[in-house]
Order: structure tokens, then C-alpha cells, then sequence
């Protein structure tokens, strides 16, 4: 209450400011008149008399300042009165503020960037209830969380740690709504999910277990909020409405809630599908095939009370249950908990790693612009001295002043705070919309939220504090009397001051930025050149599934036939081939047990290698460019009636044959036991990331084993995209209902490029600041030096300096800390590419070209800073210079 | 000059209160009064007494309102409060035995103790 009542009549007294003053004014001088009045009376002259009552009254301004502050308001207002005087200040220097706001703006700016995507992709990914104990499962040996559906039973009906499981396989299917068929990325979920998660519906309703009757037996339909925006138009009436689902009726039962998008966060599927249905959808039924790990994540919410470390034990004593049940299927079964949003461990440690890295990075950043400001405040509070040293001796308390500077430094981070959280908001708002792959429904939703601007706001006001504290020291050690007698501060320190080691810890932050990027561009560059294993120039992949239109059987192979026997009439096609997984394009589990000939006992821990499998027509390594080592490739007469057979690669005919000579007509064993045959060699390629190492693949008959997924790759001796029209009017020609997805091979790889892009983007981003950034801190100090000790050249010069002499003693200081904070930062960034190397393609810093690339930049860094105070110390004219002393 | 005594800090409030308390006085007769009273032996520059003055109405022991003093000019009046009254007795009282307390000591003989 107490506190309230002054709180108020501080507030009174602020808005009774000036009718305050004025009244205090009158009062003084009513004051002064009356004893003038009584002075006047002994006989003195009016004027004499005032004077008189005047110098008894004592100091005027003194007292009015006390009486104030006696009757308080005197602190918001002397805080506003140093405001003021600091935003003077501030426009009296406009270089200066200028140079403060934008270095801020960058690093505050960058931070929250950073900030926002990691918080949104690690601190708050999901939009459900109680996100903190939901977990997915993954295996314990490898970041996958692959599952069969009878082991995801299992494991869902044994464990004791999780409340419910839910399980859930992306899909992509074609819908047809009465209008134009489409395809849609959907989620396959176990009939549970939406309980698991804790969701309830925007709009009708969600299904549930008790909707799971058996294959087939759920055809239901949830919308996902955003898809019922953008495709229904939010059409209220869309509940109970029945679609066509790969040709099969299915029924809109409702809409999930809004910002709900499945649990992988940047995968936004179009609809939710009970997985019993799986059949109709993906065109197989995997339900009972303990062996197919089709699933892609179990998931749920741990019991109250148990620690995921409990849980992961629970599981692995179901696994060993399952090894010796099913000792066939079920191998190695371990398990651990991961946060499902990043698809487990499998994309969340590099993510992780990558995040915490670029957060490191800009948290350096904004350090190296706080050291930056820190100098250049200093130097301005040196230059200030006078100014400080004139306050001081007029009876200016140090906490006044020092109060004053740091509101100046307060001043400028808020600025430089609020112009860099604005910039981040564009970016991030454009991160958000940004869709980066037009085949995948991909993108991240980066809006920043509270957490966001708490965070920008939190480092506008520590970087305020901390750059305003620099010069502290400085201001607390000024004695007036010196500096009012001598002029200034003549000294220039030859120790290795705070100032110099805040430069060399820039620069070398700079140089760590530079190495990094340099290798992440690198990188790129390489893996855009590696020897993908294909040719993606001059082809183009089209695409499109069979499940969806309604082929079964032996209609698929036929069909596809067609298909490729029409697009080779068009002219300009050199090829067509097909393959039913493109490698670097599509996603998922690929691989397969293989055994030597000689393994009988065929559990997964005897294999010989763990093989990518495709299945490709007889043209495929010639339209894709793959070049044949030894043997020979498939023919159309390699269909079921022929013995079973495969191309293999060079990594696996090494592995399991020792060689590829060893390889060609050798035999191995599929995981069935189907004993194959190697008719043929090929060369090793990318498979499902650009950074691999090289592994094991085979490529069967597309007649032996038929799948519905058909990628066709046309190679062309033209342009390819002057094909795409052709080859749609063809594919239309065999079956108008197909729906099909035609890109440039090369333009299908951004996927896999992905992560090296945008790390070597932001790395790249990060990097041009750092530069910047060392850039203004070189240049600060080295003409902030030079202007010191002009009069000091001067003299040197007109004794007989020689130009090189002269610039030794005026940059020398700089030029070494520029050496020394860049060994420094090379030595760092060298470490820090450790990092790196999972996300770009053969991260290495100790490659001649980056190295010779960091010291080349930095060489021209310190150039390029040095330069104007070079050209300023050479042109002194010692004559003019000490005259004018 | 010289036999002036300085104040002692804390007392002019004091001496205000007491000044105020027979009757509202402005700023320069506060002063006046305080020489009356005091018999001018006491030195207090004319303009310390007005963050004194301050603090008291802050502090709602004295109100002021403005009024036309005996020489004709606009000033501003003050005079106690209810508060400020009670303050002054209170204060009076710790003064008093503070100056019995102070004095004893002060004059207390070798051989008394």
C-alpha cells in the first residue's frame, strides 16, 4: 500500500512537472523578495538589496535540485533528462550510432533467427498436449525406428512404461474428391493415434481402436486442419462425405485440430488413414509379416513417474522375448527413446548438433559485436574524457555519469534490438512459407512465438549491459583535475589491454565463421560434383504409383511395359528405364539381409551385408547412366519363369564376394533364401544421402520382383523439360486416371542436397557477418591507434621515418592481433568442421584450398580494415601536425 | 558569525515543526521565526530550509496553500498537520531526553563515578 501511495505520487508529481517547478520558482522568489524587503528597510537600494538576498539565499540551482528531490519524481525525471541528453549525444555522432545500430541489428537479428528455427524444430516442436512425455522408439543399435505391425503389437500389448502406443507410416495415395484425382501425402495410423496423442477434433470426429475391425475394415478418413483450408475451404459439410482413395470409398469423418500436422515436424500430410487399411492404400498387405518393418515410428506417452531409461529397459526385455520367439524376423531387437518430432535420433542429433552449433555461432557473433561496441564506447568514453572530467569537477557523482553512459549503450541495443528482431521476423515468416521441395509436403514452421521475442529482448538488454560496462573501468579511474590541466590523455598503452584481447577473440571468431563456411561451401561444391552412381543431367524422372488407379497383379508389370515402350517413341528419348525407388529422391527403408551362398542358418546377425534393393527394368543403368564393370544386364526374358538373378554393385560384390571378379556368376541368398544368381557388376553410388560412405546395393528384375512404384527415368538428347508435355499426353494416353509426377532428375536431388545447402547457406550468412564484424573492429582500433599517435608519427616522420617504419609503428599492433586472432580461429574452425561432417559431404578443413581460402580472407580482411587508417598515418604532414600544437 | 552554532543534523525539521506550530508561516518567516525563537543562535542558510520544507509535505506533516503575506506579495503558507503535530511531540520528547541524557554525561564530576 505503502509502496502503491509513493508509486502514485511519484507518477503525480512526474505529470505536475512543470507546474511544480514553475510554483517552486515563485516560492524562491517570494523568498528573495521578502528579504529584500527587509533589507531594503535598513536603507540599502532596491537593486543592491536583491542582490544581497540573492547571495544569502545561497546556491539557487542547488537547492531547487534538492527540494525537488526532497519532494520526489526527481529519479524518472533525472532518468529522462539522461535520456535525452544520451539521444543528443547519440545524434550529435550519427557515424557512430549508425555503425552501433546495424552491427547490433545484424547480431541480435541473427540470434533470434537461430533462435526461432530452434525452437521451433528442438524446444517446441509439436503442437499436442503434453509434449514433454510423449517418446517414439527407435532401435537401439541405429538411428531408425523402423517397426513390423506384429512387433508393434507386441510391443504395444507387453510394455508397462507407456500409457498407449500409436504407430503411423507416411503414404502418398491418390484422392479423388469428384473433381481433378490427385496425389496426397498421408499418414497410415493405428486406429489409437489420435488418442495417444491426446487430440480431439475441430470439426466432426476423430476415429479410434474400437473403429478397427481387421485389413481393410477402417475406411475413414481425418482431414488435417491446413488441408481442410486449403482443399475444402473449410467447408463445414464435409463430414460424412465419401472420397475415393485409390479407387476405394472412404469416408471424411472429421478434422483434426488446428496446428496439429502429424508428428514429424516438418512432414504436414494431407489426411489421417487407419493403417488396418494399408492394403488399399500402399497396395500390399504387411499386417502379418513380422519381418516387413514398414512402420515408420511408434510413439507414446510415458507413465507417470517413469524415467525413459526405465522404458527403453521395459522394451529391450520385450525384444529378447522377441529375438528367442521369432528368431528368424526379430534379430538385435534393442531399443531406445527419442522425441519423435525429428524422426528420432535419425535426423534430431544432426539436427541437434547442427542447431546448437549455429546457435553457438551467433551467440559468438553477438559476443564479437558486444566487444566491437565495448572498444568503440571506450574510445568514445576516452575521447570524452574532457566531457567526463568537466561533469566530475562540477560536482557530478561517478554514478551519474557512469547511469548516463550506460543508458546511452541501453539506448543503442534497443534500437539495434528492435531493428534486428523486425528482420528476423521477415525471415523467419518467410522461413515458414518457404516450401522447399515441390514433391514433398515438407516445409517448417518457424513463426516465432513469445519464447522468441523473450529471448531477443533478454540479449538486446545483456548486450547493452555488457558493451555499456566496458568502459567502466575508465570512467571510475578518470581524475578531473589531471585531464582539466593537461588537456587529455597522452598516453597510449603499450600493454596488452582488454581492448586488444577483445580483437583477437573477435577475429578469431571470424576466422572460425570463415573456415566454416568455406569447408560447408566446399562441401557443396563436391558433393554436387561426387559420382552420384547415375547421370541426373539430361533426364527426367517421372513418376507415379499404380496402387492408386487400381492395378493388381500381373497388371502392374504389363502396364508398366506399356508405359515404357510408349515414352521410347517419343522423339528425342535416347532411353527409358525404371526403377521403383529412385535412389536420393525417395525415402525409406531400403535394406535387405544378404547371405553368403554357403549361410544356412539365416537370422539377420549371420547376414553378409545389409543391401539396398531396387527393382529396375532392363534398360534402367542405361537410361540412368550407371556404367556396367562386368557381366551383363537384365533382358525381358528375365521374368518368373527364368532362375532368380541380380545386378549387384562393386560394395557388395566386395563384401560378400571379396571381388568383383569373384562376384560375376557367383551365387548369394536373399533374407527369404532365394539362392540368386550375380549376372552383372555395376558402379557404386549414392543411395540415400550425399554423405555416405559407399554401400552395398542390388537390382533385381522388375519381372522377378514387381512393385507398383514406378519411376521412370528418360534420358534425352535435348533439353528434358521440352519432354515433360509429351510424356504427360503419352501417360494420359494409356490410362487418363494416372496421376503422375514428371521433374528434371537434377532438380530431384534438392532433397538430398538439402542440408548441405542450407548449411553451407548459413554458415555462408554467418560467416559475411563475422567478416563484417572483425572488419568495423579492426578498422575501429586501427584508426582509433593512428588518431592517438599522430603527433607521436609525426615527430617520427620528421626525424626521418621511412614510410615502411612509419607504418610498422602505427599498424603494427593491429596487424598482429589480426595474425594472432586468426591462427587462433583457424586452429577452432578446424575442430569445429567435426561438426559438419554429417551434414556436408566430406567435411574436411585440412583441404589446401580451404586453408589457403581462410588465410587469403583473412589476409584481405586485415587489408582491406587497414587501409584508410594506413593511408591517414602515411599522409601526415609532421610540419602542419606540430605547428599545430 | 562565530557565535552561531551549527545545526545538528536532523533538526531543522525540528525547528520547523516547532517554527510552524504557532501559526502558518511562509518560506522567509519560517526563518524569522526560527532566529526569533532560537535567539538568533543558530546559522541556517536561507535557501537549505526549502528541501526541508519539501520533505515534510512529502512526508504529510506540514500542508501548504498559497496567500498574500503582511509585506503584500504572493507566498506560500504552511502549518502542521495532524500528524505533523503529533511528530512534534514525539519529537520534542526524544529531543529532550536526548539533551537530559547528553547533559548528565557531559557534566558528570571524576569523583561521581
Amino acid at each position: 500500500m505503502k509502496l502503491l501511495d509513493s508509486l502514485r505520487f511519484r507518477i503525480a508529481t512526474l505529470f505536475h512537472r512543470s507546474q511544480m517547478n514553475a510554483e517552486m520558482d515563485e516560492e524562491l522568489r517570494s523568498h528573495i523578495q521578502h528579504r529584500a524587503d527587509d533589507l531594503g528597510r535598513s536603507g540599502l537600494p532596491r537593486a543592491e538589496a536583491e542582490r544581497r538576498a540573492r547571495i544569502e539565499f545561497g546556491g539557487h540551482v542547488r537547492y531547487k535540485e534538492e527540494s525537488r528531490e526532497a519532494a520526489g519524481g526527481t529519479l524518472v525525471e533525472s532518468l529522462m533528462q539522461d535520456v535525452r541528453f544520451a539521444l543528443r549525444m547519440l545524434r550529435k555522432s550519427p557515424g557512430f550510432t549508425a555503425v552501433a545500430i546495424v552491427t547490433l541489428a545484424m547480431a541480435i537479428g541473427a540470434n533470434a533467427v537461430v533462435f526461432g528455427v530452434l525452437n521451433a524444430l528442438l524446444l517446441h516442436p509439436l503442437h499436442v498436449p503434453q509434449a514433454e512425455s510423449l517418446y517414439g522408439i527407435q532401435h537401439g543399435n541405429e538411428a531408425s525406428s523402423y517397426q513390423s505391425y506384429p512387433d508393434y503389437l507386441d510391443l504395444r500389448d507387453r510394455n508397462r512404461s507407456f500409457d498407449d502406443l500409436a504407430a503411423y507410416d507416411a503414404a502418398q495415395v491418390g484422392l479423388d474428391t469428384g473433381e481433378n484425382p490427385s496425389r496426397v501425402w498421408i499418414v497410415l495410423v493405428s486406429g489409437n493415434y489420435f488418442d495417444v496423442l491426446r487430440l480431439q477434433p475441430s470439426l466432426g470426429r476423430l476415429f479410434h481402436a474400437s473403429d478397427e475391425h481387421g485389413p481393410n475394415s477402417a475406411p475413414y478418413i481425418v482431414l488435417s486442419h491446413d488441408y481442410w483450408h486449403t482443399h475444402f475451404q473449410e467447408d463445414r459439410g464435409v463430414v460424412g462425405r465419401i472420397v475415393q482413395v485409390n479407387k476405394h470409398p472412404y469416408t471424411i469423418l472429421g478434422v483434426a485440430p488446428p496446428g496439429f500436422n502429424g508428428t514429424l515436424v516438418f512432414f504436414n500430410p494431407g489426411f489421417f488413414v487407419p493403417l488396418v487399411n494399408q492394403e488399399q492404400v500402399e497396395g500390399v498387405n504387411d499386417l502379418n509379416e513380422r519381418g516387413k518393418r514398414f512402420i515408420f515410428m511408434t510413439m507414446g506417452h510415458l507413465k507417470p513417474g517413469i524415467t525413459p531409461a526405465q522404458a527403453a529397459a521395459d522394451l529391450n526385455s520385450i525384444g529378447s522375448y522377441l529375438e528367442k520367439a521369432y528368431p528368424k524376423d526379430d534379430d538385435q531387437r534393442t531399443f531406445a527413446l527419442a522425441r519423435p518430432s525429428l524422426y528420432g535420433d535419425y535426423l534430431g542429433r544432426p539436427v541437434r548438433a547442427f542447431m546448437t552449433g549455429l546457435m553457438l555461432l551467433a551467440g559468438l557473433i553477438l559476443l564479437a559485436a558486444c566487444a566491437n561496441l565495448g572498444s568503440l564506447f571506450a574510445a568514445r568514453a576516452a575521447d570524452r574524457s574532457r566531457e567526463v572530467a568537466l561533469r566530475l569537477a562540477l560536482g557530478a557523482t561517478r554514478a551519474r555519469i557512469l547511469r548516463q553512459l550506460f543508458i546511452e549503450a541501453m539506448l543503442l541495443s534497443l534500437m539495434g534490438g528492435a531493428v534486428g528482431l523486425w528482420g528476423s521476423m521477415v525471415l523467419l515468416s518467410g522461413l515458414s512459407v518457404w516450401q522447399p521441395f515441390s514433391r514433398w509436403p515438407i516445409h517448417v514452421p518457424v513463426n516465432p512465438d513469445a519464447y522468441v521475442y523473450g529471448v531477443a529482448l533478454l540479449l538486446t538488454l545483456a548486450s547493452g549491459f555488457l558493451f555499456g560496462a566496458v568502459p567502466v573501468r575508465q570512467v571510475l579511474h578518470t581524475d578531473p583535475y589531471e585531464i582539466v590541466k593537461s588537456g587529455s590523455i597522452a598516453r597510449v598503452g603499450s600493454r596488452f589491454t582488454f581492448r586488444n584481447l577483445a580483437l583477437v577473440v573477435q577475429i578469431a571468431i571470424c576466422a572460425v565463421l570463415v573456415t566454416s563456411s568455406l569447408v560447408a561451401v566446399r562441401g557443396l561444391v563436391r558433393s554436387l560434383h561426387s559420382n552420384f552412381g547415375f547421370e541426373p543431367h539430361n533426364a527426367l524422372l517421372a513418376d507415379t504409383d499404380l496402387t492408386m488407379v487400381g492395378y493388381r497383379g500381373d497388371a502392374v508389370p504389363e502396364m508398366q511395359r506399356r508405359m515404357i515402350d510408349a515414352l521410347e517413341t517419343i522423339p528425342g528419348v535416347k532411353s527409358v528405364g525404371l526403377i521403383d525407388w529412385a535412389p536420393l529422391v525417395s525415402g525409406g527403408e531400403r535394406g535387405a539381409h544378404v547371405f553368403t551362398d554357403g549361410t544356412a542358418d539365416l537370422r539377420p546377425s549371420n547376414a553378409a551385408a545389409d543391401a539396398f534393393t531396387f527393382s529396375i527394368s532392363p534398360e534402367y543403368f542405361h537410361a540412368a547412366g550407371t556404367a556396367l564393370l562386368s557381366g551383363r544386364t537384365f533382358t525381358w526374358h528375365d521374368d518368373k519363369n527364368a532362375p532368380p538373378m541380380a545386378v549387384i554393385n562393386q560394395e557388395f560384390a566386395r563384401k560378400v564376394f571379396g571381388s568383383v571378379t569373384n562376384a560375376t556368376g557367383g551365387y548369394f541368398k536373399q533374407p527369404d533364401g532365394t539362392r540368386t544368381q550375380v549376372v552383372g557388376v555395376v558402379e557404386d553410388g549414392k543411395y540415400d544421402r550425399v554423405t555416405e560412405d559407399p554401400q552395398p546395393a542390388m537390382f533385381l528384375p522388375i519381372l522377378q520382383s514387381p512393385s507398383t512404384q514406378t519411376y521412370l527415368a528418360v534420358r534425352s538428347d535435348r533439353d528434358p523439360v521440352q519432354l515433360v508435355a509429351a510424356i504427360r499426353t503419352t501417360v494420359r494416353g494409356l490410362d487418363a486416371g494416372l496421376p503422375l509426377y514428371i521433374g528434371p532428375w537434377n532438380k530431384e536431388l534438392d532433397t538430398a542436397l538439402f542440408p548441405s545447402r542450407m548449411a553451407a547457406m548459413a554458415l555462408g550468412v554467418m560467416g559475411v557477418m563475422g567478416a563484417l564484424l572483425s572488419l568495423t573492429g579492426i578498422f575501429g582500433m586501427a584508426a582509433y591507434s593512428v588518431s592517438k599517435r599522430l603527433r607521436e608519427l609525426g615527430i617520427r616522420m620528421a626525424l626521418g621515418a621511412q614510410r615502411k617504419e612509419v607504418l610498422q609503428a602505427a599498424l603494427g599492433r593491429a596487424v598482429k592481433l589480426l595474425a594472432l586472432g586468426s591462427a587462433a580461429g583457424l586452429l577452432l574452425g578446424i575442430l569445429a568442421s567435426r561438426v559438419l561432417a554429417f551434414i556436408v559431404y566430406q567435411a574436411t578443413p585440412r583441404d589446401p584450398l580451404v586453408l589457403a581460402g581462410v588465410v587469403l580472407a583473412m589476409g584481405l580482411l586485415g587489408l582491406l580494415a587497414t587501409w584508410i587508417p594506413a593511408q591517414r598515418a602515411l599522409s601526415i604532414d609532421p610540419m602542419i601536425l606540430l605547428r599545430e600544437e | 558569525m562565530t557565535d552561531q552554532a551549527q545545526l545538528l543534523p536532523g533538526t531543522l525539521d525540528l525547528l520547523i515543526l516547532r517554527a510552524v506550530s504557532l501559526g502558518p508561516l511562509h518560506g522567509y518567516g519560517i526563518l524569522l521565526r526560527i532566529g526569533q525563537i532560537s535567539a538568533n543562535a543558530l546559522l541556517i542558510e536561507q535557501g537549505a530550509l526549502y528541501p526541508g520544507l519539501f520533505r515534510l509535505v512529502r512526508q504529510g506533516l506540514l500542508k501548504a496553500s498559497w496567500g498574500t503575506s503582511e509585506n503584500n506579495r504572493r507566498a506560500k503558507f504552511y502549518e502542521l498537520t495532524a500528524a505533523g503535530r503529533k511528530r512534534l511531540r514525539e519529537e520534542t520528547d526524544n529531543w529532550n531526553r536526548l539533551v537530559t541524557a547528553i547533559a548528565s554525561a557531559l557534566g558528570t564530576q571524576p569523583e561521581e563515578i
